[in-house]
């Protein structure tokens, strides 16, 4: 077990260290300098100069690669060179948006899925099955910024249930969720539906083991059978695609961020983009990298405790 | 043998039972009874409906099949029973024990809590009291607490130690009826014979009575008091075991025995002939998942040093039980992976080169896998899936004599030239073994790889495949390499044995040679453990046809 922690540890920053640099020189090789930028087309070469030296942009590459990423360790993300604030603190600001969203769009989709999928598999062919498999159909056909639209028509404009859109802040714990809530149900839909999917064949395919057939020898119900024994053995399909969710959810609400008009990274990596604030762009993009390789490090983990044939292979 | 039955009423009555789906008769009139201490084999071959018996017993026939007639254990009627009902009946009554060990346990619950499990549900026992009677019906399995804690699990068990976790579960409540679905064909002979002897001991200890599922009639005479012979869903001949195979009255029965015993007539084999095959003091060793990140890799050696050679129109059989290197060696002779030591020549050329196998040498060698239908792609016609080996020759024969040879290797198998239209799911599987044969057969080869080749098959199907093989070592000057767990099949086609274990070739002989006077106590060992049919008089092994 240790073997493979460490195993998975060591993947973990070799991943971290080569997406940094792949994230760096990406965004170096983009044309546009950011001084002249911001400067404007009559700047004076002189002025230009003056604010790359203050930005730092003057020494030589693989400096400011390694000045970028002890700085990161530390905390310290730099400055942004359009808004001439810290990094740190504007990407911190958004995570508190984004990453409660994609956890309650992904607690959402998994609360469909598992009920959704575990009955469809245990009624396989029956009306009710295909009635399952016909909404997932459904749910993966719309896209997600429509079904968006639809719900601040519906709960918003006509039954004013929520708002249409924007974000009050934490100081409000219940106002903030209260905010998120279609956001994440606007996400979850078709993430629920590509879930229940899986889990359903997933389920379908344990069905058909011997060990199934043994629990019923042993005098377990069809039911008890999928419950004790079957649901463990589906879930590593299934913890799978958790795992990419949530790194789609996290990084790819864009589109749900700008149609509820929410402050995330994804607005935030977005504008970014058009200013040429490419120290801020390096930033998130390094984020959320981040977050992605650790919910599949925090996968793995997962793994290893629902199968002990991945604990003792190392 | 546990012989006379200390009861009177038998303990599991079936009268007239019936299984029909759709309109097609799956069990017809099937009747058996089955006392307390005895043993009652159910023998037949594939699709006889032997499984389908046990399962209509234990209630579990598959989709929406219902079993109809009597059906009593123990005087209580199963038939009417409700599912619920039949729940606390399964694993508390009835316990069953089933073909493939490796697949039957669940992989992530330990052989504890799977042996609980059996007591958990069908007593008011409490987690501790059940955790511990599975310690107790473990040991008396065989996997003593010791070696082999509650904790363990099923990946880190052999297969003969996973079967004795499933009988384990069926025994834990001391059920009146344990049924046997083919519980040893999945294992090596040393092994079956563990398991057949602790079966026989539990029910001669516990009392049980044993309905034993088994195409394999050694394996029946050896363990059975009462036999009862399936075809068709029907079962056409029951007796006690040392009675029925005097007598014999049906004649699916005396065909059953014929083809068991069968032994194929080869050719002589060619004297002085020149070497084919020449396999030089070869090692391959497999790199062991490390166990410290970075430290040095350990390896391990599947082949050790080993040599033999094969002469042309030699026909040599390669026996050892699984996990001895002999698939290893296979995949090594047929260039599929490079070797750490030796050499392996095929007339003298290198059957690996530059990193693969050596087209050249391929050319006059071809194999025959053991799964006649995993190994045919389901979506091309026979004529494209028999001719693939064409690729291995330089030039592509043109459509007419891509035709004729289509043909004529279809004929040679025994099918006929119009097969090659077809797909593969139209086929039987000796059939399909055939097929399998007829692609070997198509560049015309010098040696034929027999990897397991008719361990799938029915008896009477291996025994007209053996006698197929028989005739185109004949026919075609072949030479076989035969591979095989199953030495009473390697004895009727091969004129000298390899023996394998542990990565060495521990004996090496002329066939009739190693059978009646092993050398080694290793064959001696395989030797006794395999179960042997009982000797009947010559006039009755002529079966009629």
């Amino acid at each position: 077990m240790l073997t493979y922690l460490l195993k998975r540890l060591t993947s973990l920053v070799i991943s971290l260290l080569v997406a940094s640099l792949v994230i760096f020189l990406v965004v170096e090789v983009a044309p546009g300098d950011p001084a002249s930028f911001m400067l404007g087309l009559n700047a004076q070469p002189d002025t230009v100069a003056a604010l790359r030296t203050e930005l730092g942009l003057d020494v030589p590459r693989y400096a400011r690669y390694f000045a970028w990423l002890s700085g990161m360790i530390s905390g310290d993300f730099g400055m942004s060179y359009t808004y001439r604030t810290p990094v740190a603190q504007m990407i911190a600001d958004r995570f508190w948006v984004s990453m409660p969203l994609s956890l309650m769009a992904l607690a959402l989709s998994t609360l469909i899925a598992f009920p959704a999928g575990l009955f469809a598999a245990a009624r396989r062919g029956s009306a009710g099955d295909m009635g399952v498999m016909g909404t997932t159909q459904l749910g993966v056909a719309i896209p997600n910024f429509w079904f968006a639209m639809m719900l601040v028509l519906v709960f918003a404009i006509n039954l004013r249930w929520f708002s249409a859109g924007g974000f009050p802040g934490w100081d409000d714990p219940l106002l903030a969720l209260k905010a998120l809530t279609l956001p994440a149900i606007a996400l979850a839909l078709p993430q629920a539906a590509i879930l229940t999917r899986v889990m359903r064949s997933a389920l379908l395919d344990i069905l058909g083991e011997d060990f199934m057939r043994t629990a019923r020898a042993k005098g377990l119900s069809a039911r008890q059978a999928i419950w004790r024994h079957g649901l463990r053995n589906a879930l590593i399909p299934v913890l799978t695609i958790i795992g990419l969710q949530f790194s789609f959810l996290l990084a790819g609400a864009i589109i749900i961020e700008q149609v509820f008009f929410l402050p995330g990274l994804g607005r935030l990596v977005f504008q970014a983009i058009t200013q040429r604030d490419l120290i801020v762009v390096e930033s998130v993009v390094m984020l959320l990298v981040f977050a992605v390789i650790v919910v599949n490090f925090a996968v793995d983990l997962t793994y290893a405790a629902v199968d002990p044939r991945l604990r003792a292979r190392t | 043998m546990t012989g006379s039955a200390s009861s009177a009423t038998p303990m599991l009555i079936l009268d007239g039972v019936n299984v029909a789906f759709f309109g097609k008769t799956i069990l017809k009139d099937v009747s058996l009874t089955l006392r307390r201490k005895e043993i009652l084999a159910l023998t037949g071959e594939s699709g006889s409906g032997k499984s389908m018996t046990a399962l209509a017993v234990m209630g579990l026939l598959p989709g929406r099949m219902r079993a109809t007639g009597t059906l009593r254990l123990d005087g209580a009627d199963l038939l009417s029973r409700t599912e619920a009902q039949m729940c606390r009946i399964r694993g508390n009554d009835i316990g069953m024990v089933f073909q493939e060990p490796m697949t039957a346990l669940n992989p992530v619950q330990t052989i504890g809590d799977q042996v609980a499990e059996t007591i958990l549900i069908h007593s008011a026992a409490n987690r501790r009291a059940a955790r511990s009677r599975a310690a107790e019906v473990l040991a008396r399995v065989g996997l003593p607490q010791d070696r082999f804690p509650l904790g363990r699990y099923p990946h880190e068990l052999s297969g003969g130690q996973r079967q004795r976790v499933v009988i384990a579960m069926a025994i834990a409540l001391r059920p009146k009826l344990l049924i046997a679905d083919e519980p040893t064909t999945a294992l090596d002979v040393t092994t079956q014979a563990q398991i057949l002897d602790l079966l026989k001991s539990l029910v001669r200890e516990e009392g049980m009575a044993l309905l034993m599922i088994t195409h394999d009639l050694a394996v029946v005479s050896d363990m059975a008091d009462r036999i009862a012979v399936m075809q068709n869903g029907q079962v056409v001949e029951t007796g006690p075991t040392r009675q029925l195979f005097a007598r014999m009255e049906h004649p699916y029965t005396r065909q059953l025995f014929a083809a068991s015993g069968h032994r194929a007539s080869l050719p002589p084999q060619p004297s002085a002939a020149r070497p084919l095959l020449e396999v030089h003091s070869v090692s391959r060793d497999y790199p062991l998942p490390r166990h410290i990140p970075f430290a040095p890799r350990q390896t391990f050696r599947a082949v050790d040093n080993v040599s033999f050679t094969l002469r042309a129109g030699e026909r040599i059989g390669l026996v050892g039980e699984s996990g001895c290197g002999k698939s290893t060696l296979t995949r090594a002779i047929l260039g599929l992976e490079p070797v750490q030591e030796g050499q392996i020549a095929l007339d003298g050329a290198p059957v690996f080169s530059h990193g693969r196998p050596n087209p050249e040498v391929r050319r006059k060698m071809q194999v025959v896998f053991q799964d006649p239908y995993g190994s045919f792609n389901p979506r091309h016609r026979v004529g494209k899936l028999i001719t693939e080996p064409f690729h291995l020759l330089e030039k592509q024969p043109g459509a007419a004599e891509r035709k004729d040879r289509i043909a004529q290797a279809l004929s040679a198998v025994g099918l006929s030239p119009d097969d090659a239209d077809k797909y593969i799911h139209a086929f039987s599987g000796g059939q399909r073994q055939r097929l399998a044969i007829a692609r070997a057969l198509i560049i015309r080869p010098e040696l034929i790889i027999f990897d397991e080749a008719v361990s799938a098959l029915d008896v009477r199907v291996r025994a007209q495949i053996l006698d197929l093989m028989a005739d185109l070592s004949r026919q075609y000057r072949l030479s076989y390499l035969f591979i095989s767990h199953d030495l009473s099949v390697v004895r009727t086609i091969t004129d000298r044995v390899l023996v394998m274990r542990q990565g060495k070739i521990v004996e090496d002989g002329p066939t009739g040679q190693v059978y009646t006077k092993p050398q080694h106590p290793y064959t001696r060992q395989l030797l006794d453990a395999a179960p042997r049919l009982p000797d009947i008089p010559p006039e009755m092994r002529h079966a009629p046809a």
